[in-house]
């Protein structure tokens, strides 16, 4: 019936262009005739295209467009209850990336960002492979260490950080508790900026190992067995094996993950924000959370210097997601 | 059947667009107008700690009995994350408080940016005639009244008497004292002198004033925390750290002192009224006479703490003014003042209030009304509110050694001028 639908419309609809169609040439037709044929599709899709512009594309547009104005908390219109105060703010061009630019605590905020990304997503991505691996064979208890494994990732974000902050506290914490039981004295774990930034990516690397652990088991399953006896009849040890028929079979799966964890990670705000609110002074800092201070912590609240901080890190992970695509291209991925 | 999906779901998603953009317009709104009684309800955000929040939130359920057709909506905000919770309701309207207890500090900013109801000219003229001077002076802005003060107060040093006595040494009344003091502690009980906190600019205040200098001079429009008292105040902060005379964190900072003063882990911290209550429910303060409060240690050209305190104003787009106006009129009333001393030690900020007998007695009065007296008025430009921020991050890390005092002066400075533009 669909199909029947979509034929007599379609029909129809080139009878109607085909006046046009001689003097205009044959795209517009073409596209026309792809329109009617297919709207069905695109009434199918349209529901998720206007959601998702108006969740996405508005409040994106919206932060671009902010990013070349000045606008903040005292210029921007609002409403309190009868009196209405009118927007202010100006077009000021690309000003505001010069600034950000050549701000050095941008750039300070960029290189920790990367470090904390490389070092959080290398982490987690080998913690992940051992575990993966460690799981992947035939022992009691199986399920349940899986299940344990799991666990960080079940707990709602903000419970484990506020727990690990705990954990972390110098005077009263249980791990410093610990440590002074063995007659090691407190560490200041979030008071000391190289401890507190060792602290963060330990606490991001917990959350992010059940992923990374159950994205690789599931290719690790997906390897078939016949390789391993394969190559054990070659003579190959358990190391060869793992180089040469692991690692490649993982592939696919871990170039995805890795690109997810990296995107995560970039953007990792709650970790930052809830263990150490970027302190102790700015030394945790990372670029999302210095967006979000002008734009919420800091007053009067910096709107425009705020979202160019958005679309720059936009910009960053676009460039990042490319050059990561195009060396994966050239390494004979079809991705 | 297919299509009746589609369509089904996108009458769901437009109906799902349609009441997200809809302005939530069921809240009650009250009018005395007409019936002459008020009614309606008054929701308060009250920024009061742990130990205080329940007597309150009591006060505030009270009002009930008075004008029974008011419903009172009492919701606790932790105080760190007030002012942001503030501006963002306030800013979008949407589930925002009739009522808010705002820090003397943030009352300016709040009033220029229009989110301020003005208080009524009857009300703002006893603000006038019958509260402190200092008080009714943070609840100004451009010569307008908009909020009216609540609780006054500034720091002191909390000591606990019986380890000063075991270590043999008075109350410290400089810093030089206070790390001589904190010696004699160390080597008498073991335990250490001070808590300083670190993470909060706030307790930054009794330093550059007590070495002449602050933060900003208004009168001139002259950023001055990088003068030399500034870079002094920072020294003497972080040779409190390094010196051992006392521990600080970069983080957890209320929490870690409190536990330490009430467990007796160190002998003394600088701290307000508002801690008074949480004290006294510590182990070490089971007898209520072992607290002694001294004023704040001076530097080494003077002796000053900040004058402080909270401060309650209605919302400018509050629905139900007029109860809103009364709920704060029944809020700072003498017995409702007089009846938070009597539970938490709060200073009233009705000069009167100090007569009553409950006040007079009680022991946290009788020392905090003279250092009030006495404590350092800010200047109340809507930028208070704003330096505290970038003033935290220099303070921080000047106390945790991770920049030198002379860059962390001048880092507070760079960021004061962004934030006043035009100033020296």
């Amino acid at each position: 019936m669909t199909v029947h639908t979509g034929q007599s419309t379609a029909k129809a609809a080139g009878e109607d262009a085909r006046g046009r169609d001689r003097a205009s040439g044959e795209r517009p037709g073409r596209l026309r005739r792809a329109l009617s044929t297919h709207w069905y599709a695109w009434t199918m899709v349209a529901p998720v295209v206007i959601v998702l512009g108006v969740i996405i594309g508005w409040p994106l547009g919206r932060g671009i467009y902010l990013s070349l104005t000045d606008a903040n908390e005292r210029n921007v219109g609002r409403t309190i209850g009868a009196n209405h105060i009118d927007a202010t703010y100006e077009f000021v061009g690309l000003d505001n990336y010069v600034d950000a630019l050549s701000d050095p605590v941008f750039v300070q905020r960029l290189v920790w960002t990367v470090v904390w990304t490389v070092c959080c997503v290398s982490t987690t991505f080998v913690l992940g492979l051992v575990l993966a691996n460690m799981l992947n064979r035939q022992f009691r208890g199986r399920a349940a260490y899986r299940m344990m494994l799991i666990l960080p990732w079940a707990v709602p974000g903000f419970v484990s950080v506020f727990a690990w902050r705990f954990l972390f506290n110098r005077d009263n914490g249980l791990l410093n508790k610990v440590l002074d039981g063995g007659g090691i004295s407190a560490v200041p774990w979030l008071d000391d900026p190289t401890w507190a930034k060792f602290s963060v990516i330990a606490v991001n690397v917990w959350l992010g190992v059940p992923f990374m652990m159950v994205a690789l088991l599931g290719g690790l399953q997906s390897i078939p067995g016949e390789l391993y006896e394969a190559a054990e009849m070659d003579g190959a040890g358990p190391w060869k094996r793992f180089l040469y028929i692991t690692v490649p079979g993982l592939r696919a799966v871990s170039s995805t993950v890795i690109l997810l964890s990296t995107i995560w990670t970039f953007n990792m705000f709650p970790v930052i924000f809830l263990l150490t609110r970027g302190g102790p002074g700015d030394s945790t800092e990372i670029l999302v959370t210095q967006a979000f201070r002008q734009a919420f912590v800091e007053s009067p609240r910096d709107f425009a210097g705020s979202a160019t901080w958005g679309v720059l890190i936009l910009a960053v992970l676009m460039i990042f997601a490319f050059v990561y695509r195009r060396s994966l291209r050239k390494q004979g991925e079809v991705w | 059947m297919r299509r009746g999906i589609a369509a089904t779901a996108l009458v769901a998603t437009l109906a799902l667009a349609a009441t997200a953009c809809g302005d939530s317009d069921s809240s009650d709104s009250g009018d005395k107008k007409s019936s002459g009684e008020l009614s309606g309800t008054v929701t308060w955000w009250d920024t009061s700690n742990d130990t205080e929040k329940a007597t309150f939130k009591k006060i505030a359920e009270d009002f009930h009995a008075q004008h029974p057709k008011v419903t009172v909506k009492y919701v606790n905000v932790p105080y760190g994350d007030a002012q942001n919770k503030i501006k963002n309701a306030f800013s979008s309207g949407s589930d925002a408080p009739d009522v808010i207890r705002a820090d003397v500090g943030w009352v300016a900013d709040f009033a220029s940016l229009g989110y301020l109801d003005k208080v009524p000219d009857a009300k703002a003229k006893e603000v006038d005639s019958a509260f402190l001077k200092q008080a009714a002076a943070s609840g100004k802005y451009d010569g307008q009244t908009y909020a009216v003060p609540q609780v006054i107060d500034t720091l002191g040093l909390f000591y606990n008497k019986k380890m000063l006595k075991d270590a043999g040494v008075e109350p410290p009344k400089t810093l030089e004292e206070v790390k001589t003091a904190a010696a004699a502690i160390k080597s008498k009980t073991g335990k250490t002198g001070l808590y300083l906190r670190g993470d909060d600019s706030y307790w930054f205040l009794p330093f550059i004033y007590g070495e002449g200098g602050d933060l900003v001079d208004a009168k001139n429009k002259k950023v001055t925390v990088d003068s030399p008292a500034g870079v002094k105040a920072f020294k003497a902060a972080r040779d409190l750290v390094t010196s051992g005379a006392a521990i600080t964190n970069a983080t957890d900072g209320w929490n870690n002192m409190e536990t330490a003063f009430k467990s007796g882990k160190v002998a003394m911290m600088v701290n307000g009224p508002w801690a008074v209550a949480d004290a006294y429910a510590g182990d070490e303060f089971k007898d209520k006479a072992n607290l002694g409060i001294a004023p704040v240690p001076a530097g080494s050209a003077a002796q000053g703490a900040p004058q402080g305190g909270h401060d309650l104003a209605v919302y400018a787009g509050s629905k139900n003014r007029d109860a809103s106006h009364a709920f704060v009129d029944y809020l700072t009333s003498q017995n409702v003042q007089v009846q938070t001393t009597k539970a938490l030690s709060l200073l009233p900020t009705r000069t009167a209030a100090y007569d009553q007998p409950d006040v007079k007695s009680n022991e946290m009065v009788q020392f905090f009304k003279p250092a009030v007296d006495k404590a350092v008025e800010r200047a109340w430009i809507p930028e208070n509110g704003a330096l505290f921020e970038p003033l935290k991050l220099q303070f921080t890390k000047a106390v945790t050694g991770a920049s030198s005092p002379e860059d962390a002066a001048k880092a507070s400075a760079t960021a004061f001028h962004k934030i006043l533009k035009d100033w020296k």
